[in-house]
């Protein structure tokens, strides 16, 4: 995790942005990336004399070993000697253009680009190789970071040491570099340890929370009890001032109104600075969002949705509402979510200096630079090139770091106290400031005709928008022109052929005042698909069909759910293909002991433009006298193209499953008096090992386009289990998180 | 109120209030950062050290209730980093973030020194105090299994 040395490049700089600029391969000498004399044919990575491959790295580690995969395709590509190959997770500077880790993007987004720049320095150090062999080129290859060619052979660090590396290449150029047919690639796809393992089981890892520097102070905030609309009255600290090592109580003036009401209490230890932060009293003013609750969020909710002119028309087909006027049947359905916390096990944290020279340092992790720095700039006054990020591994993201807001009070207190600043949010601390999962209200309907066909859908979800809130600029329109937050809509537009379709996305306004909705792993898709897929298992049984059946039928792919290149070929058929395969793995229509269930959904992920087909089946048991459940084990089959790095897959697989099934049945909290009523430990319980059920996951062999896998599978599993726990005991559960007394309720209404 | 106790083999004093968290004592005085804050209340696992070769929460341990104990932490669980449960992490490329990953390797020497030979029900037992939220769940109880079993291969 250290710091890349300030960079000077300047031709590939602007290529990033500006199409057609010039990636230049020139080594100049007043390079100050890499060590002097370093191969940097672009910035992403250098090879030293050593022959050592730094990949430089602007994406988050936060326990996907994302590092690994991207270095894998830069070395397949360059031909590069893996045991040489080293990763640089980077800090923030414009070079490096948007830096976000999330979406599940890093892998897809990253490839084509990476093997292109891997691509183009091989081809260079096969030139230089063969001049400095004396062999024609042609009669060149490389492998294992040797050119080898005329029965003669030179390793790349002695190609760096003594050749003349010269080659520019313009971006179309790289663009048009052919990369590796899969037959051919040597270490995409392959098992491999991850890079990042070793520091992670030592201690020497450096996480935000770790960072240090001379003369430091810390602070720990006094929260304000709403997240929007406090302000400080009056601060009260001379009980705090008994405190040995107490300094002071700071009312933060942050023009950025990122943090409005916030009170830093500083001290000269964290021990200090907690101690001295229970005894500081603040007033507030604190708007009418104190008395905000969860009942009255999702009351909000459904006055919204029956008002059809409210919210964004993300689909709107023809024909709709006289399908439905003119079905033989119809099914409609509520489906509801509740407030659920990140909980990343790192509470928020950051270290800020504040230099002389007007200049700004943040220590902390983060997985959205781009994002914050605009905030820092605001709140600061100091423009964006004069704050750099540093980074660190992140102690958990799950999105929550996205949202770099806790970088803001920190840099606050620091320019304000003229000295370095580091900040600590207790576990309750961060919990009230969480950026959580909104609550969520979704209304499903299906329109029927002669024989169960299904001839019409209307789906309808509101909840809190984290987009609207943080980063408006990234809301697409619908079809009636009113922007909406893809994220929090994404999933309701499924692959399935419905007939005439309808998806509308609603905005709660409430929500988005009361508290700062967040993107939570997965975001929408974690519970537009607990609506849909439960829906699918209750419109199948309405008309008395198969749950699997009645949903292959519907993935037909055809129309717009024929999928496009190069990222959805095949369309909605590879995610038939991935229902099938798991129905017969799993075991679907076998006979199951009494209180046991098997249920099944299936997601396209994260997004259409970059859909991994995802399926799960759930095996519970449930105890109709507590109403219990428990989940014995969970299949799962997914198509994510290409799988770059095999054991990051395997784990980003079975954490994000296991999460699906903490946030279906472990987690959950309430809104209450303005913040989340569960702060701790002791009342927010996430999944323990005790708890971990049989995982049984497969990838679906493919060549095609690798895409995401750090959230699909947790939009499965919720689902999954409520399909189970009704065909295991008729109990049709329709809120998360699921508890016994729900299912004891559903159970009741059934008989 | 200085404080005196063995830190991975070397005496150590510390200053500060005699209820103040041996958890800070360790990471802000004397600077070994591998022992991770989670959550303040006993409850995640995430800043488990032995005291005395027994796994305790750090964050609810008051400095002055060690004075003159001898605690681990996982800078000092090991030369070099290499105890078997160490190595068997790596194999079994447990870590996803890695957060909590000292504590549960913390807690997983102690239940191997009880119980060289754990079965499910014990290391769910052991560990169940320890929160991954990453979810590496299945992942860390392979590890603890391969450990096991490398440390009674070498005694057989």
């Amino acid at each position: 995790m250290n710091a890349l040395a300030p960079l000077s490049r300047r031709g590939f700089l602007a290529s990033i942005a500006a199409a057609g600029a010039i990636m230049t391969f020139a080594v100049t000498p007043d390079d100050a990336t890499a060590a002097a004399g370093d191969f940097e044919p672009t910035i992403w990575y250098s090879i030293g004399r050593d022959g050592i491959v730094t990949v430089n790295v602007i994406r988050a580690e936060m326990g996907q070993h994302v590092g690994t995969a991207i270095a894998r395709i830069v070395a397949d590509e360059l031909e590069a000697d893996w045991s040489k190959v080293r990763i640089n997770h980077v800090d923030s500077a414009a070079k490096w253009g948007l830096m976000v880790t999330g979406g599940s993007w890093s892998v897809w987004q990253s490839y084509p680009l990476m093997s292109q720049a891997g691509a183009a320095g091989r081809i260079v150090l096969i030139e230089e190789g063969a001049k400095l062999l004396g062999v024609d080129p042609k009669a060149c290859t490389a492998a294992n970071s040797v050119v080898s060619g005329g029965g003669k052979s030179i390793g790349y660090g002695d190609i760096v040491a003594r050749g003349d590396l010269k080659r520019s290449f313009t971006a179309d150029e790289l663009g048009k570099m052919p990369i590796k047919k899969a037959a051919d690639r040597r270490l995409v796809g392959k098992p491999s340890a991850q890079l990042d393992i070793g520091e992670k089981v030592d201690g020497s890892g450096k996480f935000g929370i770790d960072a240090k520097v001379d003369g430091m102070v810390y602070a720990r905030p006094k929260i304000p009890p709403t997240r929007n609309e406090s302000k400080v009255a009056s601060i009260d600290d001379s009980a705090a001032k008994a405190v040995p090592g107490y300094i002071r109580s700071i009312a933060l003036e942050d023009p950025s109104n990122t943090v409005p009401g916030w009170v830093m209490v500083i001290a000269e230890s964290f021990v200090a600075a907690d101690a001295a932060c229970e005894l500081v009293k603040v007033q507030w003013t604190s708007g009418d969002t104190a008395k905000v609750s969860e009942a009255d969020i999702q009351k909000r909710a459904s006055a919204l949705i029956a008002d059809p002119k409210a919210g964004a028309l993300v689909v709107e087909d023809a024909g709709v509402d006289a399908a439905f006027a003119g079905a033989k049947t119809k099914l409609e359905r509520t489906y509801t979510t509740a407030s659920a916390l990140h909980f990343q096990l790192e509470p928020v944290n950051a270290l800020a200096i504040a230099n002389k020279d007007g200049s700004y340092e943040i220590h902390t992790g983060n997985q959205w630079q781009s994002l914050v720095l605009p905030w820092l700039s605001k709140a600061l006054g100091a423009p964006e090139d004069k704050i750099v990020l540093k980074t660190y591994l992140l102690g958990g993201g799950f999105g929550r770091r996205l949202n770099g807001d806790y970088a803001v009070p920190a840099a606050l207190a620091a320019k304000a106290l003229g000295r370095p600043v580091k900040m600590v949010c207790t576990r309750a601390d961060d919990s009230r400031f969480d950026s959580f999962r909104s609550p969520s209200v979704q209304v499903v309907k299906m329109a029927f005709g002669e024989g169960g066909r299904v001839a019409a859908m209307d789906h309808t979800a509101c909840a809190g928008w984290p987009t609207q809130v943080m980063a408006p600029f990234f809301m697409p329109k619908g079809a009636n022109d009113v922007a909406y937050d893809p994220f929090a809509i994404s999933g309701a537009n499924h692959w399935y052929s419905v007939g005439a379709q309808r998806v509308r996305a609603v905005p709660n306004d409430l929500a988005n005042r009361a508290f700062r909705p967040g993107w939570l792993r997965s975001v929408g898709p974690g519970w537009t698909n607990w609506a849909v897929e439960c829906f699918m298992d209750e419109a199948a049984q309405s008309v008395g069909k198969d749950p699997l059946a009645f949903r292959l039928a519907l993935l037909d792919g055809a129309g717009r759910n024929a999928g496009t290149p190069p990222n959805s070929v095949g369309g909605a058929k590879r995610q038939a293909a991935v229902l099938s395969r798991l129905a017969r793995k799993a075991g679907w229509g076998q006979p199951l002991p009494k209180g046991t269930g098997l249920g099944i959904a299936t997601t396209f992920g994260q997004e259409r433009d970059m859909p991994t087909w995802v399926a799960c089946a759930a095996r519970v048991n449930v105890d109709t006298s507590s109403g219990a459940v428990k989940v014995e084990k969970l299949t799962l089959v997914a198509d994510a193209g290409t799988i770059v790095s095999p054991e990051g897959a395997m784990a980003q697989m079975e954490g994000a499953a296991l999460w699906g099934m903490s946030l279906a049945l472990f987690e959950g909290t309430e809104f209450e008096n303005g913040a989340p009523r569960d702060t701790n430990l002791d009342g927010y319980t996430p999944l323990r090992m005790a708890d971990t059920p049989d995982l049984d996951i497969e990838f679906v062999e493919s060549a095609e386009v690798p895409v995401g896998l750090g959230e699909p599978a947790t939009t499965v599993v919720g689902p999954a289990i409520g399909n189970a726990i009704f065909n295991a005991c008729g109990a049709r559960v329709r809120h998360l998180p699921i508890r016994p007394e729900a299912v004891l309720n559903a159970l009741k209404t059934k008989s | 109120m200085a404080t005196t106790f063995k830190l991975n083999g070397r005496e150590v004093t510390v200053q500060g209030p005699d209820d103040s968290p041996l958890l800070w004592a360790i990471r802000d005085e004397i600077g070994l950062t591998g022992t991770k804050f989670g959550c303040g209340i006993g409850g995640c696992g995430a800043c488990t050290v032995h005291l005395d070769g027994e796994p305790v929460r750090s964050c609810v341990t008051p400095v002055s209730s060690i004075a003159g104990h001898a605690i681990t932490t996982i800078e000092g669980l090991a030369p070099n980093g290499a105890h078997p449960l160490q190595t068997a992490w790596i194999e079994a490329q447990a870590p996803q973030c890695g957060y909590c990953q000292s504590g549960q390797i913390m807690s997983a020497a102690a239940l191997l020194k009880s119980t060289p030979n754990p079965t499910d029900a014990q290391i769910d037992d052991a560990m169940n105090g320890n929160l991954c939220r990453c979810m590496s769940y299945v992942r860390i109880r392979k590890a603890i299994k391969l450990a096991a079993a490398r440390i009674q291969g070498a005694k057989a």
